[in-house]
């Protein structure tokens, strides 16, 4: 009797079925879903009623916010690699003849679709208070985008929690590092000027990929320029001042393919977790 | 034909402890072969090198004809194995596991619904494929790991201690399932137990003692070659009370474990002597014949439970219920 398989490693059925299995957890676990379409919700009413309360400039927030509701939910989504581990079925998929890489890949866009659902629903609310002025190739391409950004943040979050055996450091790395990144991506503050600051911001990747949505999405709504406002909005970059949208594209991918890389590579190491 | 099993100087370190030392054997295809010994002899990081999921550090080893280092993805494919830990996912069904696991070997979707429908029934859970594991008992869960390593049709079944977490009851089946994947698929079934009762039932055990090969054979052969019966003498002095022996009978009695052993041909003839040459000092005799313990004791000069040393990296948990296995 000769085993079943072909000779060429099974790769992209075992990508696809990995991504699957992460999209079926998350339908099946009722709170996950509650906080995956409430979170966007209330960052919608939040922003847009609280900014234009305040006569803040929302149109300027939305591309950060975007971000963030990718970064928390791409990180979150693959710290599930933890609950494999310690629930042994990563055990099963690390002695299966599929590639590690397509481990990696199938975890990844697994956790990487999860984000975009948030994002997406984020996108698709954020037309009922901002009117788009975008064309819908801009969307398109805005939506590509969001895709590359929470693929490069889902090897993220793999890299960090790979050699984790728990859940509970992840929040130290969370606030000392993710939620920095965030801060200084020019989602918050500008990243003009010549200050350390600046730089950080100019060195972060995650810049490129706000600034290339900044591009895309455009707002109807003019930005406001009276009132307390003014000083928020006198922060906020004018179009040219971002860097090119090449550039953005550019970085953006490349943060992605180094992110996948990482992610490959940590995989190799063997935790205490794998071995019970 | 090229054996299922065949190592060489098989060394294995954790840092500067090592778990398995210079060790060398050979499986052929077919056999349903055990390692037993106690917890931290060896044998689960044996299982892991031999299962792909730590890579070989020293020495060659072979699986159905393929290098382990140079060849993994054969080996692999050719591989079923079922951790001590459960591999499945609880938020998934019986099916959708299966269905996971038949994608990461590779098979075809006609492929995989026949050897599901196939394993399922094989293994009696055929009306919970639509339940998820979660709502399973452990009986069941194991059965369905047993289906999910089936399902590529490996030659090589690994198994690691299996018996662990199932009542008496879903242990025969288990036994009764492995007998028959082997007389029907002719697939070799390798596994690692503590359990002595078990180790009994393989064709060939190796018993591993501090990483090494304390014993390899089939368990009669190596129950008979301990000799003749063992008996055993609890006493508050067995230091003393072996020496006297060995003094008055010109015998060689061993202590272990605070306890005085001797091996003897026709057992039963030393009971009332040495009871009567030591009224005082005897609390208990008992008479056996010998066990696979004995044959532990004899090899390694320790007894098989209670032997903590090259323990320490294993939870106390495990330990506790291991005296009572």
């Amino acid at each position: 009797m000769s085993t079943l398989a072909t000779s060429s490693p099974p790769a992209w059925p075992a990508v696809f079925t990995l991504a699957q299995r992460e999209l079926v957890r998350f339908f099946r676990q009722g709170n996950r879903v509650f906080g995956a379409l409430g979170q966007p919700i209330i960052f919608w009413l939040l922003f847009s009623e609280g900014l234009r309360g305040n006569n803040l400039d929302y149109a300027f927030f939305f591309p950060g916010t975007l971000v963030m509701i990718l970064l928390f939910t791409a990180i979150f989504a693959t710290i599930s690699i933890i609950e494999d581990r310690n629930e042994g079925f990563l055990q099963s998929v690390l002695v299966s003849p599929a590639p590690r890489w397509a481990m990696v890949l199938g975890k990844v866009l697994g956790g990487a679709a999860i984000a975009m659902i948030q994002g997406l629903i984020f996108l698709a609310l954020g037309a009922f208070t901002l009117r788009y002025a975008s064309s819908l190739p801009e969307i398109v391409q805005a939506i590509v985008l969001m895709a590359v950004i929470s693929i490069a943040l889902t090897a993220l979050g793999f890299t960090i929690a790979w050699r984790m055996d728990s859940t509970h450091g992840f929040h130290a790395v969370m606030s000392v590092f993710l939620l920095p990144m965030w801060l200084l991506s020019g989602a918050f503050f500008p990243g003009t000027g010549n200050g350390w600051l600046a730089w950080i911001v100019r060195l972060n990747p995650l810049t490129y990929g706000v600034a290339g949505l900044r591009y895309y999405l455009k707002f109807a709504q003019a930005t406001p320029t009276t009132g307390p406002a003014s000083d928020a909005a006198a922060g906020a970059p004018p179009i040219d001042a971002l860097p090119p949208l090449s550039v953005c594209w550019i970085v953006t991918l490349a943060f992605a393919a180094v992110m996948l890389l990482a992610a490959w590579k940590i995989s190799a190491s063997r935790t205490a977790g794998d071995l019970k | 034909m090229p054996a299922a099993i065949h190592a060489q100087y098989v060394t294995h370190r954790y840092g500067d402890r090592t778990a398995v030392d210079d060790l060398t054997l050979e499986i052929a295809e077919g056999e349903l072969f055990a390692f037993l010994g106690p917890n931290g002899s060896g044998k689960t990081t044996l299982f892991r090198v031999l299962s792909t999921l730590i890579p070989l550090q020293e020495g060659d080893v072979a699986i159905l004809g393929h290098d382990l280092r140079r060849d993994m993805t054969a080996v692999r494919r050719q591989l079923g194995v079922v951790f001590q830990a459960p591999s499945l996912d609880k938020k998934l069904t019986v099916g959708e596991n299966l269905t996971h696991q038949g994608r990461l070997y590779g098979l075809s979707s006609s492929e995989l619904s026949a050897r599901k429908t196939e394993l399922l029934a094989a293994v009696g859970l055929t009306d919970r494929e639509r339940d998820r594991v979660e709502t399973l008992s452990g009986g069941m869960r194991r059965r369905v790991e047993l289906a999910k390593s089936m399902l590529h049709r490996p030659r090589l079944l690994l198994l690691d201690e299996p018996s662990t977490g199932l009542d008496p009851g879903a242990r025969i089946d288990l036994w009764k399932y492995l007998r028959q994947v082997r007389e029907r698929d002719g697939v070799t079934i390798v596994l690692t137990t503590h359990l002595l009762d078990e180790a009994d039932r393989a064709d060939r055990i190796a018993i591993m003692h501090h990483g090494r090969l304390a014993a390899l054979g089939q368990p009669d052969a190596l129950r008979a070659a301990v000799g003749g019966d063992a008996i055993t003498i609890k006493t508050d002095h067995p230091d003393e009370l072996s020496k006297s022996i060995a003094e008055r009978f010109t015998v060689q009695p061993a202590v272990i474990d605070g306890a005085v052993r001797l091996e003897q041909h026709e057992g039963h003839q030393w009971i009332p002597r040495l009871v009567e040459a030591f009224p005082a000092e005897i609390q208990t005799i008992t008479l056996g014949k010998p066990t696979l313990e004995d044959v532990f004791i004899a090899r390694t000069g320790h007894r098989f439970f209670g032997d903590a040393s090259g323990d320490e990296d294993q939870p106390k948990k495990k330990r506790r219920g291991l005296a009572r296995g």
